[in-house]
């Protein structure tokens, strides 16, 4: 039992932090750590930024471009970039659809896309849900009718995250209802500029819009964007979500949203003296900080079991996203109740990077309040999305416990 | 960042798994606990044998120089077999604490013998209007002519019966609550003027009060720095604060492990209860828990002879809460999961609850640790924030 970091991974970390220190931008850093309204571009940014340094895609392959990290390297990365205050990389293209390209997909499709993700060239969004289908995937039916050198696709997806800024979606699409659910479902990467694609906002409890609606009217797809054999997409599905939680814990950004709470509560006063000093909200705090350093150890203890072992994460990843998801619902709620009263102002655009703040409310609202109401809100979701609480434990019970 | 346990580790782990299912069967363990002495003088003297008892001290004094991770591999099965010799007032407690506060020639003399399974030690630390306060002595230490003279009552001090020798703190200045004024007296089991009030525990094992009226101590059988010993008691308190949790892992694992078994053969309404979605969520949260509860008796075990208090305390206060909470939850669900079959005595289930139950007791409860982490927690963020 060792939990020490090698001599070369504290290297990496140290290379890493001096990394972040000079390449990540000022005004990205200060919109992540405060909170504001991110835009395309500042993630765009972000990730050629990466890219230029070799470490556009951590983990993948080096024949891909990928950095080839391990595991650990990757949490030491996570957790440094959540640290300093760098954006997350959009997982849907570089966690999601790339591992299921370099696995399934042609050589040619492999070429095409995956230079083309690694970049920041090609934003990725991702087609599974449908108003009839949430946890219950496999009942999906948006359609992809087969004519010539084309597929028909035509039906509904939701839950869409930032398909708005979308170059391309990959979609689970149904190409035969012959047998089971499961096996007349296939993958397919659709071009979002295709006609009869049209994308609706879903404004969420924060009002913001970071989801859609996407429609497809007859939107013809080129065969030649069929991932792996038709009908076997469940296959490729489940693999992408394996991979897809393997970062599930969040350690990095817990550990970010715990400090600045702290920072919060040290403060925010309350009968002129600190809130920190109220022991009812600090051991609330307390509390959520002791789950996490609990879960922190679980999570290197999965990384290092899948690093030693070689192996592909196990269905343990689950209990990962149960608790992660948990911790920063609690972190959040918390920040938001060290508001006090200053959590109930709604102002849209104090989320701006450029708002000057009224002076009235600059001296006790402006310095941290503005996000955090909308965030609690906001962070209900992901004890929701990518397989709720109650789907992972229905995936514990059934592959970890045999019930 | 390797998180296995050694060859050697897994090895103890298993010599330990045979003995229990060989020599210390449920049924053995009842009895044992309900006779005379409360546990087996013939399974401590095979531990003596397999190196348990020196486990933790260096090879000069009989040990074999063992980890904090060594312990922890030998309390889980500790706790898996419900054992109840006094491994952790022993050999965790009173030998850590001789092993890093005694005078060489102390540490020659007994060292040695508890290796051996020749000598038994119990701390009397704990007074009845302290609760979990270390520094709450109301123990007087006088000097007298020759060496002291020591009068006070210790409350709850663990496996008292059976030991040969105490450790007790009492205190020569300073008030009640002070850290400063407190020594550590190594006092004879049948030293005149030390009376003991003896019962059984509620989890099988035996405890005394303890009643010292002007008992007289030589000046060599000062453990550490006079009026200065409240630093290495809190540290041998930590070490067996991470001792019981990896105790309660043990349990927890066990109890788990029960559970799953009860929710795949009973069955009721013609299928088994482990197809009811209810209780297959109920033991998924019973699964995280025990891996929870592992991820923090590991940080426990590493952090548990750390020198700097500040750091050592955090982990420590962080481990015990947090398995408390944890350990409480398993043990309530794997009664409730069980039925009434969970509150029998004729079943495991119940003593392993009842011995969880109690691990939270003893040194300090959840809510205690907690307050500790949440008080280290504040001083950190002022800290952080000046």
């Amino acid at each position: 039992m060792n939990l020490n970091y090698t001599a070369a991974e504290e290297a990496f970390r140290a290379e890493v932090r001096a990394f972040l220190e000079a390449e990540l931008p000022a005004d990205i850093r200060s919109k992540v750590r405060l909170g504001r309204r991110m835009q395309k571009d500042d993630l765009v940014r972000w990730q050629k930024i990466l890219y230029r340094r070799g470490w556009g895609a951590g983990m993948w392959p080096q024949r891909y471009g990928g950095a080839d990290w391990s595991v650990v390297e990757q949490h030491i990365f996570d957790e440094e970039a959540a640290a300093a205050g760098a954006p997350p990389q959009i997982a849907f293209a570089l966690r999601m659809v790339a591992p299921v390209l370099m696995s399934f997909a042609t050589a040619a499709q492999q070429n095409y896309f995956l230079p083309r993700i690694i970049c920041g060239e090609d934003w990725w969004c991702q087609g599974y849900s449908e108003p009839g289908s949430g946890s219950d995937l496999a009942s999906l039916r948006t359609s992809a009718v087969r004519e010539g050198a084309h597929y028909r696709v035509t039906g509904q997806k939701t839950w869409n995250t930032l398909g708005q800024y979308a170059d391309w979606i990959f979609c689970l699409v149904r190409t035969s209802s012959d047998a089971r659910p499961q096996q007349g479902i296939s993958f397919l990467l659709i071009d979002m500029k295709s006609p009869g694609i049209t994308v609706r906002p879903i404004i969420t409890i924060d009002g913001e819009h970071e989801i859609n609606d996407i429609f497809f009217d007859n939107v013809q797809v080129p065969v030649e964007n069929l991932v792996g054999e038709e009908n076997k997409g469940w296959t490729y599905a489940k693999f992408l979500l394996s991979h897809e939680r393997t970062n599930n814990a969040g350690i990095g950004n817990c550990k970010r949203a715990l400090k600045r709470l702290k920072e919060i509560a040290t403060r925010q006063s309350q009968n002129g003296r600190p809130l920190i000093e109220d022991s009812r909200f600090r051991d609330r705090i307390a509390q959520v900080e002791l789950e996490l350093m609990a879960l922190e150890i679980t999570n290197l203890r999965v990384l290092s079991a899948v690093s030693t072992e070689s192996r592909a994460p196990g269905p343990e990843v689950s209990l990962l996203k149960i608790k992660g998801s948990e911790i920063i619902q609690q972190l959040a709620e918390l920040q938001m109740h060290a508001l006090g009263h200053d959590a109930l102002p709604y102002l849209r655009e104090a989320l701006e990077v450029d708002w000057v703040p009224a002076p009235l409310l600059a001296d006790h609202y402006a310095a941290f309040a503005p996000p955090l109401t909308g965030q609690y809100f906001n962070y209900r979701k992901t004890t929701i999305y990518a397989g709720s609480t109650e789907i992972q434990k229905n995936i514990i019970s059934k592959l970890v416990l045999g019930l | 960042m390797d998180f296995r346990l050694t060859e050697e580790q897994l090895a103890l782990q298993e010599t330990l798994r045979r003995f229990i299912a060989k020599d210390y069967n449920f049924e053995r363990r009842r009895s044992l606990a309900r006779s005379p002495l409360g546990y087996s003088a013939q399974a401590w003297a095979q531990y003596a044998e397999l190196g348990l008892l020196g486990l933790p001290y260096p090879e000069e004094f009989g040990g074999l120089g063992g980890s904090g991770v060594d312990i922890m591999a030998v309390m889980e099965l500790v706790g898996q077999g419900l054992l109840l010799e006094p491994y952790v007032s022993t050999v965790v407690l009173c030998g850590g604490l001789l092993r890093d506060a005694a005078a060489r020639a102390i540490k020659e003399a007994l060292l040695p013998q508890i290796a051996a399974g020749k000598l038994q030690i119990a701390l009397a630390a704990y007074e009845a209007a302290g609760r979990y306060e270390l520094a709450h002595v109301a123990s007087t230490a006088v000097r007298a002519a020759k060496g002291w003279r020591l009068t006070g009552r210790k409350s709850v001090v663990l496996d008292a019966p059976s030991a040969d020798y105490f450790l007790v703190s009492a205190r020569s200045s300073g008030k009640r609550t002070d850290a400063e004024g407190i020594s550590l007296f190594l006092v004879r089991r049948d030293a005149p003027g030390l009376t003991l009030q003896a019962y059984p525990t509620q989890s099988g094992g035996r405890a005394a009060d303890l009643h010292l009226q002007d008992v007289a101590i030589d000046d060599d059988a000062v453990i550490g720095a006079p009026e200065r010993a409240l630093p290495v008691i809190e540290r041998a308190v930590d070490q067996g604060i991470a001792a019981l949790c990896a105790e309660a892992l043990g349990i927890v694992t066990a109890l788990n492990e029960a559970t799953l078994n009860y929710l795949k053969t009973r069955k009721q309404f013609g299928t088994v209860i482990g197809s009811f979605q209810a209780l297959q969520h109920r033991m998924a949260d019973m699964f995280i828990a025990a891996e929870q509860t592992r991820s923090m008796a590991i940080i426990a075990a590493i952090q548990a002879a750390g020198d700097e208090p500040a750091t050592r305390r955090r982990a420590i206060s962080g481990a015990k809460a947090y398995i408390g909470q944890a350990a409480r939850f398993v043990g309530q669900q794997a009664v409730q999961l069980h039925g009434a079959m969970g509150v029998v005595d004729e079943l495991n289930v119940s003593h392993y609850f009842k011995r969880l139950t109690m691990i939270d007791m003893t040194f300090g409860d959840a809510d205690h640790h907690l307050a500790r982490f949440s008080d280290a927690l504040r001083v950190e963020a002022i800290g952080a924030a000046s």
